[in-house]
């Protein structure tokens, strides 16, 4: 087992030097005039550096000045230690700007997370145990409709709906404009009412395709010879399903969402954006139109890692959840 | 293996339904007329239309090729024809100031306005002298209504200070400073006539002045302006305003000597004292968010466009664009998958830690920043399409990589390949004859699946302004518009429609998907 996860965990690395990589050469073949527009900008704000010092600055910043491997190999071992240097857009440093939006995302992640589970959870099992009824096509169409629904189009249903015709919620943002005034108690209620109608559609976009995962492996499930074991045995209905059947859908599905919990750290780039919560997504979001390229290139990294820890964890969970694995 | 159960269940079905009928009894029961063979296509498109939320989900894919390849063709208008409205607005035509203070007119010489001041204050005393500036002024009352001021020892004005002023009838030129005097003293004295420079002029009751029988100029009391330097405004128009404005009226029609007609309102500004003339003109303007009506079904967009058009067009760009990134995706995803699969070994390794790389990349962020690039160096419309799908087609391949490698593997293993390998035919067609045709009904679910987000990945990225751009339509670049927290609120035929066409759409594309996964493999239905 050690040395499983100790492999996986090389490999990742591995891949991340490379995807690192892939990244660092994107970044360095945008169009050079692009730096130059960028420090011709910098260079006309008041009380700014000479545009020719600036465009070293930013060369040498970024290792423009040397080849793409040096440059690389440079950003790299920086960003080891942890210095990813400074946003142009926010002009603070890239981590110190992330550890301020990273929060409020991972929280939103978090509750619309665990809404997801126990909406999308009891739904799917429900609608296998009752395959090719009017509730399971019901069930699966809603589940597909929530899955096909382009985010952007459902958050303006959402705000048109809510926040203009009942008013019910404002518009965009985290706080509210008398939140400077309000006791603690009421700022932390303030917020909470901002984040409604994020979470909301959070919810629903993801619900859908949770609820068709759990239902394909209950139905995997429930046609295995040991639930018509456990049927022959004379059990009852509930037992079979909850005690035979439900647990071993569980193995896919912890696996599966044991692998998406690092996501709740990337943020929801479109409904942050949308919503204008200043979480990472929306953050990184106005980084990248920016054109800030400290913290796109951290936004992006962050991302890969993310995501391999994610794989690398579900992998991880499978074979602690199913001993089955183990062995092989 | 799983047709060939399904087949011998369907043929058996199909004996039953036969049997029953009169017509087949001559054919003895084990006759083989008597039996319809399925080609295992057809079975699939049977199951398939058996399905009836999956054929909903292809009647709505086929309304939306119609709406979006034909409708185009059809709408009267074309994707970026401008539309225009007549816009009423009333724009400044004149000011009518009622004259309450001394105006001043000078000729040749100047009279500085510090002398003007001390005028009045001289006015107000007996001393018919003043001084300025070292010089001595003299004034001379030829009415209330007018005074004229001497340089002192000198016989001609230098200026008039007067209440009523002189217009030229003709043009908007200014009268000579003589002819001026000479109409201002006649008009003050009440004279019906006067000479001036060896011309007789008549003035009537009206203060018009007459050259025999040709008008040329008119004193009055009130001062009537034009806004525009090039109107020229005529003595009959002067007239019939100051006739309105003293009757108290705010609305004035003037007919010209043209026969045209023009309305005016009037309005009153109590702070200069002034009533603006204001003529509606009509202005042709882009017909911007216009509501549905007989001509535009769906209204038009910010820019004056016809949105139904629009719509269509919208629809043909974002599905090419579907079609042309899944295909892309499923060609490189092929080629790679299967080359990993069936070489194995290093290959199969390096290839698929490349997926790995691949499936690491965040495509989303990494086409968010090449758009507001691509923003900031000014791309071409056009050619920025073409970017896009390039990039999500390169960026997108991992997974059908994946799963035809997959497919693959456990393909290689089994006994037809050991026949087909046993028969001895080359590699490339056992690759393409019994490989790949196995591997076909995943990869069309999966790209099926994948042409729905991938509309809906364009959707996104044209929403935030950064996939296809004006003036090219996308469904996603239609709801741009509810950025404007105004045309959220207030037009909802803009942008409710592209989203409904958006979510049917990606939903049929899903549907459909589903569908053709059960009938490919009935086992496994749902």
């Amino acid at each position: 087992m050690k040395k499983y996860i100790l492999k996986r965990v090389l490999i990742s690395c591995v891949i991340l030097v490379f995807v690192a990589f892939i990244i660092y050469v994107l970044m360095r073949s945008l169009p050079t005039s692009y730096l130059e527009q960028v420090a011709r900008a910098k260079a006309q704000q008041p009380g700014s550096k000479s545009y020719e010092e600036w465009m070293a600055q930013l060369s040498a910043t970024y290792g423009m000045d040397k080849g793409i491997i040096p440059g690389f190999i440079s950003w790299c071992g920086r960003a080891i230690r942890g210095d990813f240097g400074d946003s142009w857009r926010w002009t603070v440093p890239v981590t110190e700007k992330f550890k301020d939006a990273v929060w409020i995302s991972f929280i939103m992640g978090a509750i619309a997370f665990f809404f997801e589970i126990i909406i999308a959870l009891p739904l799917g099992i429900f609608a296998a145990t009752k395959q090719y009824t009017k509730t399971d096509y019901i069930i699966t169409l809603v589940a597909l409709a929530c899955f096909s629904l382009p985010t952007f189009f459902f958050a303006s249903l959402l705000k048109l709906v809510f926040c203009v015709h009942l008013g019910w919620f404002d518009l965009g943002g985290l706080i509210g404009r008398n939140y400077e005034y309000l006791s603690p108690m009421g700022q932390f209620f303030d917020k909470a009412h901002h984040l409604v109608l994020p979470i909301v559609t959070l919810v629903v976009i993801s619900i859908g395709s949770l609820m068709r995962y759990t239902r394909t492996n209950m139905l995997e499930v429930l046609n295995a010879d040991y639930i018509r074991t456990a049927r022959a045995k004379g059990l009852s209905e509930n037992k079979v399903i909850y005690h035979h059947a439900f647990r071993n859908t569980l193995i896919p599905l912890v696996t599966m969402l044991g692998g998406s919990l690092p996501g709740l750290f990337a943020g929801a780039l479109i409904t942050e954006t949308l919503y204008s919560i200043p979480g990472i997504g929306y953050v990184s979001y106005q980084s990248m139109v920016a054109g800030d390229i400290p913290f796109s290139m951290f936004y992006l990294v962050f991302m890969a890692i993310l995501t391999l820890l994610g794989n690398l964890i579900s992998d991880i969970l499978y074979a602690v959840v199913d001993p089955r694995v183990r062995i092989a | 293996m799983a047709d060939s159960k399904e087949t011998q269940d369907l043929i058996s079905q199909e004996i039953n339904a036969e049997g029953q009928s009169a017509e087949e009894s001559e054919y003895s029961l084990n006759d083989d007329r008597r039996v319809r063979t399925l080609s295992p296509t057809a079975l699939v498109i049977k199951r398939f239309l058996r399905n009836r939320v999956a054929v909903t989900g292809l009647v709505i894919l086929a309304f939306m090729f119609v709406f979006s390849f034909i409708g185009g063709l059809i709408s009267p208008y074309r994707e970026d024809q401008l539309f225009y409205r007549n816009d009423e607005q009333n724009k400044q035509w004149a000011a009518v100031t009622e004259n309450k203070e001394l105006r001043y007119i000078t000729g040749d010489q100047e009279f500085p306005s510090v002398a003007r001041a001390k005028l009045v204050l001289a006015l107000k005393g007996t001393e018919p002298t003043f001084e300025s500036d070292g010089v001595t002024y003299r004034y001379e009352k030829v009415s209330d209504e007018l005074i004229e001021v001497f340089v002192d020892g000198e016989s001609e004005p230098i200026a008039l200070a007067t209440y009523d002023t002189v217009s030229n009838s003709t043009s908007n030129e200014k009268l000579p400073f003589g002819l001026q005097r000479a109409i201002l003293e006649a008009v003050a004295k009440d004279q019906k006539s006067f000479s001036h420079e060896g011309k007789n002029y008549t003035v009537d009751e009206g203060g018009t002045v007459l050259d025999g029988d040709t008008e040329v100029a008119y004193a009055s009391r009130y001062v009537v302006q034009a806004i525009m330097p090039d109107v020229f405004l005529s003595r009959t128009f002067k007239e019939e305003l100051v006739e309105a404005i003293e009757g108290g009226s705010t609305q004035f029609t003037f007919t010209d000597e043209d026969g045209t007609t023009a309305d005016y309102a009037l309005s009153y500004d109590a702070s200069k004292s002034t009533w603006s003339v204001l003529q509606s003109t009509s202005t042709r303007v882009f017909d911007t968010y216009a509501e549905p009506s007989a001509a535009h079904w769906l209204g038009t967009d910010r820019n004056g466009m016809d949105m139904l058009t629009r719509l269509m067009y919208g629809g043909r760009v974002s599905l090419y664009i579907g079609f042309i990134v899944v295909f892309i995706e499923t060609a490189i995803g092929v080629i790679m998958g299967g080359i990993s699969g069936y070489c194995g070994g290093w290959v199969d390794n390096l290839i698929m830690r490349l997926v790995d790389v691949f499936y690491c990349i965040p495509s989303m962020p990494i086409i968010i920043i090449l758009g507001a690039t691509m923003d900031a160096m000014r791309v071409d419309p056009q050619i920025r399409m073409l970017y896009l799908m390039l990039l999500l087609g390169f960026l997108g391949w991992a997974g059908i990589a994946r799963l035809v490698r997959g497919q693959i593997l456990s393909l290689r293993e089994q006994e037809f390949m050991t026949a087909a390998e046993a028969t001895g035919i080359r590699a490339s067609r056992r690759i393409f004859r019994h490989l790949i045709p196995n591997v076909i009904p995943q990869l069309i679910v999966t790209m099926t699946m994948s042409l729905g987000s991938t509309i809906i990945t364009e959707a996104t990225l044209s929403f935030l302004g950064l996939g296809v751009k004006f003036p090219f339509a996308s469904w996603g670049n239609i709801i741009n518009d509810v950025n404007d927290t105004y045309v959220l609120t207030n037009y909802w035929f803009i942008w409710i429609p592209a989203g409904v066409c958006l979510l049917a759409t990606v939903l049929a594309f899903n549907l459909v998907g589903d569908g053709l996964r059960d009938a490919f493999d009935p086992k496994m239905k749902r």
